[in-house]
């Protein structure tokens, strides 16, 4: 079989492989900066959750509510 | 360490700012050592060229199995031990099983064109593989849907597990039906049938898949527990204001 007659769909599967995981990074890294804005944003109106004191020790239940 | 520290969110962000660059950096040399062994890969003595579009279908079909599988052990944390970091794994491993899934897919076609000479056949491998695509949409359409995160992550979970019973289907389609797609030639008794100048950079290239997968599934649970301390500190501010 002729290596080049199907270039195209080999070409064809590498790019797509490309914009599928630029699309997922794309995505994680778009996120982590809108999400860290927003905790900004909500910190600097004065928000603040009970566990951002610092306390050691948290139980199981505290750290399933602060998730 | 005990398990609840691993439970602790907290733990959990400070673990993915220290581990996310080393996690990434390793991805992208692998993926370069990778990439060059499968370029340098023979052709298959009936396939041709084409062999090469298996260094991206194999791997995204075995990381869309098991993007499904960290989904159901994430289940039963949340079901059984409702472990504070279970759901938000199951959330974060959904877009990114459906993408590895949905790569499966469309390389599958591309390389069944040449091969098969269809882009697609309704036979047992590839439809059960579409189904767990589907599945994948619907669990993150779950997701979107039901407001209240621990509301959602319960009926996600029982659908994750629901939907579990289509991983054993996909891999042994094969077997237990009459397909098109071919047998499995990796995996298998008596040792895998693909020569060991395809087999080599086949499985360095899974590896460096399986990296990408566990930078993205990091990098998208710190998001997800980001995005709960936004929800909650809004919901404070809400009921403070009332």
């Amino acid at each position: 079989m002729e290596a080049g007659s199907h270039f195209g769909f080999i070409l064809a599967a590498y790019v797509a492989a490309v914009a599928i995981v630029a699309a997922l990074i794309a995505w994680v890294m778009v996120d982590y900066r809108v999400q860290r804005r927003r905790l900004a944003d909500l910190e600097e109106q004065g928000a603040t959750r009970r566990s951002a004191s610092g306390r050691s020790g948290r139980s199981l239940q505290q750290a399933k509510e602060e998730a | 360490m005990a398990l609840v520290d691993f439970a602790n969110p907290s733990r959990f962000l400070k673990f993915a700012d220290r581990a996310l660059p080393w996690l990434g950096g390793l991805t992208v040399i692998v993926f370069a050592f990778a990439i060059n062994r499968a370029m340098g890969a023979p052709d298959d003595y009936q396939q041709g060229a084409t062999v090469k579009i298996m260094f991206l279908h194999v791997p995204a079909a075995w990381l869309g199995m098991l993007g499904w599988g960290v989904m159901t052990v994430a289940a039963l944390g949340t079901l059984v031990w409702r472990h504070p970091l279970a759901d938000v794994t199951a959330k974060a491993a959904a877009p990114i099983g459906a993408a590895f899934t949905l790569l499966c897919l469309i390389s599958g076609s591309l390389w069944g064109r040449p091969m098969w000479g269809t882009y697609w056949v309704w036979d047992a491998r590839l439809t059960s593989v579409l189904v767990l695509f589907l599945l994948y949409l619907g669990v993150i359409a779950l997701w979107r849907t039901v407001e209240d995160p621990s509301r959602a992550a319960r009926a996600a979970a029982i659908l994750t597990l629901v939907g579990a019973i289509d991983l054993p289907i996909i891999k042994f389609s094969v077997e237990w039906w009459n397909t098109l797609h071919q047998g499995a030639s990796v995996f298998r008794l008596g040792g895998s049938t693909i020569d060991r100048t395809i087999l080599v950079p086949l499985l360095i290239m899974a590896v460096a898949f399986t990296l990408l997968f566990a930078t993205l599934l990091v990098a998208a649970m710190r998001n997800e527990i980001l995005r709960r301390r936004v929800r909650t500190l809004r919901l404070m501010q809400a009921s403070a204001a009332s």
